[in-house]
């Protein structure tokens, strides 16, 4: 570990603190749909899409139709990126001439797409054509995007309201997202991303010949106009195999820096739009520091890890740390810290191969997915995630005084409680479950790159990411079968939605309940205990569910390695 | 619920147009305009002929040039489509190695290349850089330690003295950015054209 390294890391952090709460102000404007400085530009093209789509501006929906609406919205984008992907070799833009991408692949990808997962089962530039990545993935990465955000911005109006039966409008929700906040910032991030080096271009592949005389083919393509939606929106799914190790998805030191503070933007605002909507900044600031204490311990430890090493390498004498999976121009730190960002979010691009990290390295990327992504988070998704937990850390203070537990001006009650609960039970049920199977199955445990636990750890960092909806991977798993494709996309499916619907309910059912004012006997929620709260409560249920599981793989692997043990 | 099919449909396809096709191709046409040679992706031309990108690292066999890092990336194998080959900076199939820290394969690779390197320089230790493989299989950089290591074998090889070849890798590291974002670094191909032309002059 360097001084530099932590400088990096210390900057990051005070960079996305610092935009906390202006992007906040500014979203919560387009969400209480409020007027902004693009409203001059941009109102026209909202209205007319109202108006041709028949949607009433002013009519709000009930918390049912609402999730209906967005489920319907998915619906149509499984079949645009399936067809898309089943066609490609009959559309344009295809210079490459791929051809038709097989069925469960492209279900898998379809799946992985509308959930926010990008899962990489397909290899970019060898799979898909430009027609595919630009109106399959990159309209997508943007809609799921808008999804997420919108449906926290739904559970935020549950806290907020009181005895309503509405929790807004999808259509308009997911129109100002779109317009107001990825548009205008994906616009200036792609051209800042060309001038750093990235390709925009819908030419072919270039055709080079080396000093030495070799021929070299250099897959090209409109790549920054994706990666910025790809990495504001915490989609992950890259434009090449490689994601933003590729030096044409992540040039420099610089366009890798702002990359990891467009991973958490957007997911650390949120927080202080909850804070503004529920009327009390500091409850924004509460949640986004129990954020903040997960994160952290999460990056010493995987810096740490990989600073250090491995035995195999110390035992030829290299040092500097592990450098086998990563690039020069980041080095240790930025590929460290951009691994723990990625799926704490849950954006899933890797500037680093997490398969070849160290143990504990690649155990922090794991345990943070497993969480449920809840620090920072999937845009959104993220929120809504920690608001599960936080219900739920209410209701365990709650029972330790006897009394009904609120939040917010909420009472917490058992509809709330047991709705939590399904969200946060459904996540391990996934990912341990279809692990267990994938294991035990001869011919699907065959798929795995690396022998002895890390194999193991492979298939389970599969299945956690797939059902986290994060989309990172220990790559070395052949994914591209049929059973990894089929029963990934049932993981990330269920991963998504079971977790939407029950914090969707809560919305509505907190949406509906009065408003009580804070008494002497109130929890306070903004202060220091609150934070240790919610953050034991996530470690235990989380430490519960996974910690054996951990046991098999990386701690094993761990003490493996100090040992010198090879497989 | 009838009533959200209408915009269901109507608002996925004009939110598509906009973010699928608008907004990728007006970002096309704005890069090509601000930014054509990044846009393009970087390429360096030689003779009129493109020789490679500045970005993407290419494969270095030669003694008489510097070398860059070990690639892991493959490609379909000729004889059995299902099947894979090495090809090292493949820069249509990205990737790296996925090899974990108790990898036997991995183990043994790093053995043989240590120990190769030793045989080459064995007056400095062997940078990790060179011997391990990078994370997309193009990685245009080395480490300076790994370049200024390989200078003993290039001066050999071309007969130029080391100081002049050391003096040429110090004139290709970049360091980090305001001294603070990324590592130091030699980018490969920049670093073996300056050579190439070093060379020429001196012939002439």
């Amino acid at each position: 570990m360097s001084v530099i390294g932590w400088l990096q890391i210390i900057l990051y952090c005070v960079i996305i603190a610092a935009l906390t709460k202006p992007l906040g102000w500014y979203m919560t404007r387009v969400f209480n749909g409020e007027r902004t400085f693009l409203s001059p530009v941009l109102r026209p093209v909202e209205v007319s899409l109202y108006w041709i789509s028949g949607v009433d501006e002013g009519r709000e929906q009930h918390w049912l139709t609402y999730t209906i609406s967005m489920l319907l919205f998915h619906v149509g984008g499984v079949l645009i990126i399936y067809g898309l992907m089943r066609l490609q070799a009959f559309l344009p833009l295809n210079p490459a001439g791929q051809s038709a991408v097989a069925e469960d692949l492209s279900f898998n990808t379809a799946m992985s797409f509308i959930t926010n997962t990008n899962w990489q089962n397909y290899g970019g530039e060898s799979t898909l054509s430009y027609l595919v990545q630009m109106v399959g993935l990159t309209h997508q990465n943007f809609l799921s995007a808008a999804t997420g955000i919108v449906l926290a911005v739904a559970l935020i109006r549950g806290f907020a309201r009181a005895s309503v039966r509405t929790v807004g409008n999808f259509w308009v929700d997911v129109t100002r997202c779109t317009l107001y906040i990825l548009l205008p910032i994906c616009i200036v991030y792609a051209l800042f991303l060309v001038w750093q080096g990235m390709p925009q271009t819908l030419g072919p592949y270039i055709e080079a010949t080396t000093l030495e005389g070799a021929r070299q083919t250099i897959a090209v393509g409109p790549v920054a106009s994706q990666v910025a939606i790809k990495m504001l929106g915490t989609n992950g799914g890259g434009f090449f195999n490689a994601n933003a190790a590729h030096p044409f998805e992540n040039p420099t030191a610089l366009s890798n820096f702002v990359q990891m503070i467009s991973i958490f933007a957007l997911g650390a605002a949120l927080t202080n739009v909850f804070g503004r909507m529920v009327g009390n900044q500091r409850q924004g600031w509460a949640i986004l520091a129990v954020m903040g204490v997960l994160f952290i311990a999460g990056v010493i430890v995987c810096y740490w890890s990989e600073a250090n090493g491995t035995g195999m390498m110390h035992a030829l004498g290299l040092t500097g740390g592990n450098m086998e999976g990563k690039e020069v121009r980041f080095g240790i730190a930025a590929s460290s810290l951009f691994a723990v960002i990625t799926t704490a979010a849950s954006c899933g691009a890797v500037n680093a191969m997490h398969d070849s990290f160290t143990a504990l390295g690649g155990m922090i990327p794991l345990i943070n997915m497993q969480l449920g992504e809840i620090i920072v988070g999937g845009v959104g998704a993220g929120l809504y995630g920690m608001l599960l937990f936080v219900v739920l850390a209410i209701f365990v203070a709650g029972l330790m005084v006897g009394r009904t537990p609120e939040y917010v001006g909420k009472k917490i009650e058992a509809r709330e409680v047991k709705m939590a609960m399904l969200a946060i039970l459904v996540l391990p049920l996934m990912y341990l479950g279809w692990t267990a199977v994938a294991v035990v199955l001869p011919s699907t445990a065959s798929a795995m790159n690396n022998a002895g636990p890390h194999g193991f750890t492979e298939v389970l960092y599969a299945y956690t990411s797939q059902t986290g909806n994060n989309g990172s991977a220990f790559a070395g798993l052949s994914g591209n079968t049929v059973f990894y494709n089929l029963t990934g996309a049932v993981a990330m499916f269920v991963g998504r939605f079971f977790m939407i619907i029950p914090a969707m309910a809560i919305a509505g059912s907190l949406a509906a309940k009065k408003s009580i004012p804070p008494s002497a006997g109130t929890f306070p929620t903004t202060g220091g205990l609150f934070v240790g709260l919610v953050v034991g409560v996530i470690l235990i249920i989380g430490g519960l569910t996974f910690f054996p599981a951990l046991a098999l793989g990386p701690i094993v692997e761990h003490l493996a390695m100090n040992a010198g043990t090879t497989f | 619920m009838l009533r959200e099919i209408r915009p269901a449909i109507v608002l996925l396809v004009g939110l598509t147009l906009i973010t699928g096709l608008a907004y990728p191709l007006a970002m096309t046409g704005l890069a090509d305009a601000f930014f054509p040679k990044q846009a393009a992706g970087s390429l360096i031309e030689k003779d009129g002929k493109v020789i490679g990108s500045a970005l993407i690292g290419q494969e270095f066999k030669d003694d008489k040039y510097f070398h860059g890092r070990p690639s892991a990336t493959t490609a379909p194998d000729p004889a059995d489509a299902s099947k894979t080959v090495p090809a090292p900076d493949n820069a249509a199939n990205s990737g790296g190695s996925n090899l974990g820290p108790t990898s036997k394969a991995l183990a043994d690779r790093l053995k043989e290349d240590v120990d190769k390197l030793k045989a080459e320089n064995p007056s400095q230790p062997v940078p990790a850089d060179l011997v391990t493989t990078s994370a997309s299989g193009l990685d245009p950089d080395i480490s300076p330690e790994g370049a200024l290591f390989q200078v003993p074998r290039v001066a050999k090889a071309r007969g130029m003295s080391e100081d002049t070849l050391r003096q040429l890798v110090a004139d290709n590291t970049s360091g980090r950015l305001i001294g603070i974002f990324g590592e130091p670094r030699v980018n490969v191909l920049a670093l073996n054209l300056a050579l190439d032309a070093a060379g020429q002059s001196r012939v002439h």
